[in-house]
């Protein structure tokens, strides 16, 4: 499984707007690069990360060949409860990658 | 006259050795960039779009390096102007490029949840060019805004 980091605020006040930042290890390889010998290399992308908060899908990304290798990403949600954040991506194949952590609400 | 002449001549043989040099250095990266125009990203932005529909510049604020060292990852920051309530919110942002092999490069999916409209990546870019990003409102207005970015070393296309 890929290498993640995700930067979330471990306590938030209730109505607070907080930063959410994640970065997935990939490299996101386009499909246009050739190897030494001349053949094309294959396609291989994340194509979708969405993130829910207890429960609800709170932001959602499609992601194409020009999102850079090691894919960043930073956004914002309310906070309103404590709950779980589950963080999900998924390459061209689905395979998925999750990651979740606990936000407290306060 | 002779005299004078003769460096006239010569420098203009050594002009266009240059000029023909130069054109053959273009050639491989103009024929790898082929595929991506200012047509094909309006054809990608009315796929995603509708065709001809409407959008109105303004409320999109892109900030991009104005110089980019090394177009394999330039951070992009995009900011729309809304309320980010129930009732008026930003869906969605597309962001489109007009020299890169894919002229769709990311959509974000926010909500009156995400607080504010405000997201940020990392991209990449294929050559000099102007970013485009595009906002759907929750009424389905579209809004764009654009940065231009001049990237002096593109993200690797060809064998690398």
């Amino acid at each position: 499984m890929p290498a993640t980091r995700i930067v979330v605020p471990a306590k938030a006040a209730k109505g607070e707007v907080i930063e959410i930042k994640t970065l997935i290890n990939h490299v996101m390889e386009t499909g246009f690069r050739r190897d030494t010998v001349g053949s094309a290399i294959a396609r291989d992308i994340i194509t979708r990360f969405s993130c829910t908060y207890a429960g609800e899908e709170v932001f959602r990304m499609d992601l194409f060949t020009g999102v850079a290798a090691n894919p960043f990403v930073a956004f914002t949600t309310i906070a309103t409860e404590t709950g779980d954040l589950v963080f999900e991506w998924t390459d061209q194949h689905g395979t998925v990658t999750r990651e979740q952590t606990r936000l407290t609400v306060t | 006259m002779r005299t004078r002449s003769q460096p006239l001549a010569n420098q203009l043989s050594r002009r266009s050795m240059l000029g023909g040099a130069v054109s053959i250095l273009m050639l491989p990266l103009s024929a790898g960039m082929a595929a991506a125009t200012p047509e094909s990203m309006a054809a990608a932005m009315d796929e995603a779009l509708g065709k001809s529909a409407s959008i109105k510049e303004g409320r999109v604020k892109i900030e991009l390096p104005q110089l980019a060292e090394n177009g394999n990852s330039v951070p992009l920051k995009i900011a729309v102007e809304s309320a980010m309530s129930a009732a008026d919110h930003v869906k969605t942002i597309y962001v489109f490029s007009e020299r890169n092999p894919v002229s769709n490069v990311v959509r974000f999916h926010l909500g009156p949840r995400s607080g504010v409209a405000r997201v940020q990546t990392s991209i990449r870019l294929a050559a000099t060019q102007r970013i485009t990003a595009v906002a759907m409102m929750s009424d389905g207005s579209l809004w764009s805004g654009g940065a231009d970015v001049i990237v002096t070393q593109a993200a690797c296309l060809d064998d690398t």
